[in-house]
């Protein structure tokens, strides 16, 4: 029995499939089924209007909230990584943890829907990590995270990478009880992705532009795309990076030890 | 298609409120979706189809109010038709607002109908 979550489950299932639950939250049966043989005269149904006025995602910010309060209290950095599939997630984890393993101390939530090749390329590089498989679901909700974290035991003062599903629409309004959300791009996506996804750019803090390396190969505007992010999120920090030689990394390991040391000072 | 975990999540809850009522069926739902909260209305529509199959909204009926998207200028304060979150300010051209309306994803009720046994 989960009791954080009262899912009456262990996280068996956060690592098979997603979000659903054992206990089948959608069959039901109406136990209506006396016999008619007493006769008197009655209606069986009554018309009643329950009025709600409930937020659909309600459930997924309370057990965000409770995320963020442990993340508090243990004084982690929660990151919430996302990004169109190819952007570069993962690739700058390696870098990051390669880079940053005397500096900082890590562990990382995998979300794929499917494979666990992700998990593995980070294991490769001696950090702890669990892979959570969504399966047909295009994003990780605050109760994968929930029960991940369990199982992770992230220590204190360290950060904790949350590697989203590639998709830069549904995982926008998932909050995950992260302290941050840092959207990737990559300069072969074109210079107008902000404006064609433009919730992921305002529920961003960072925006990384991973793959300068390719610059002198693509048409892609950087001034263009910081203004199109600006747009929408006139708060939004951008690091332009390349994971492959490295340029540009040095700054985004800066900001990475400001938010470990903001927490421990605030 | 995050449409469809959105039709599940409204499925989770009008169950659970319907079972709270001690409801023996669900017969209408009024949600209220706003217009900046990334549900496409037609990928909406088609997650509802398959996703309420078997549940206790099969035969619901569904009202839908969308709600249009409405900004507010942080500079100028003035109030506006939001139709995209990158939309300028008309009066000053500014692009940092804050969203008041539009985001809204909500049940606003449930018609139930009580089993009343005599
Ligand atoms: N040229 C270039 N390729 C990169 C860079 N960063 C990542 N890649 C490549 O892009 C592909 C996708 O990277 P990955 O980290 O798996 O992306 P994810 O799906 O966002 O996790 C891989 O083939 C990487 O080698 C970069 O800075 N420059
Ligand atoms: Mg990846
Ligand atoms: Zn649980
Ligand atoms: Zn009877
Ligand atoms: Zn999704
Ligand atoms: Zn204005």
């Amino acid at each position: 029995m989960c009791i954080t979550c009262g899912c009456g489950t262990d996280e068996a299932h956060i690592v098979k499939d997603g979000h659903n639950h054992p206990e089948n939250h959608h069959t039901h049966h109406h136990g209506h089924t006396h016999s008619h043989s007493h006769g008197h005269d009655h209606h069986h149904v009554q018309d009643r209007l329950l009025h709600l006025e409930k937020d659909v995602l309600h459930e997924n910010a309370l057990l965000a909230e409770r995320n963020r309060g442990y993340f508090d209290a243990k004084e982690i950095v929660a990151i919430n990584l996302v990004s169109s599939p190819g952007s570069g997630k993962t690739m700058l984890l390696e870098c990051t943890l390669k880079d940053l393993k005397e500096d900082l101390s890590f562990c990382v939530i995998e979300g794929d829907q499917q494979t666990s090749l992700d998990a593995d390329r980070i294991k490769a590089t001696g950090t702890n990590a669990v892979q959570i498989n969504t399966g047909k679901g295009c994003h990780l909700d605050a109760h994968m995270v929930l029960h991940a974290v369990q199982e992770l035991k992230p220590k204190e003062n360290s950060v904790l990478f949350i590697e989203n599903v590639g998709n830069l629409v549904c995982p926008s309004m998932f909050d995950l009880g992260e302290n941050q959300r840092v959207v990737i791009m990559s300069v072969t996506e074109g210079d107008d992705k902000p404006i064609k996804y433009p919730d992921m750019f305002h529920t961003s803090g960072v925006c990384i532009i991973n793959k300068t390396d390719l610059l002198p190969y693509v048409p892609f505007d950087m001034d263009k795309a910081i203004e199109n992010a600006r747009k929408i999120n006139p708060e939004l920090q951008f690091f332009p990076v390349s994971c492959t030689t490295g340029e540009g990394l040095g700054e985004w390991y800066n900001w990475l030890k400001k938010q470990v040391r903001h927490l421990q000072t605030a | 298609m995050h449409e469809l975990s959105i039709v599940l999540n409204i499925i989770d809850i009008a169950e659970k409120e319907a079972k709270k009522a001690d409801a023996a069926s669900i017969s209408a739902i009024e949600l209220s979706i706003g217009k900046l909260s990334t549900i496409e209305p037609v990928a909406f529509d088609f997650a509802w189809k398959h996703g309420v199959k078997n549940s206790m909204l099969e035969h619901a009926r569904r009202i839908t109010n969308y709600i249009d998207g409405k900004g507010r200028c942080n500079k100028c304060s003035t109030e506006f038709l939001m139709e995209a979150l990158y939309q300028p300010c008309p009066q000053c051209g500014d692009y940092f607002s804050e969203i008041i309306e539009g985001k809204e994803l909500q049940i606003k009720s449930l018609r139930i109908e009580e089993k009343i046994e005599t």
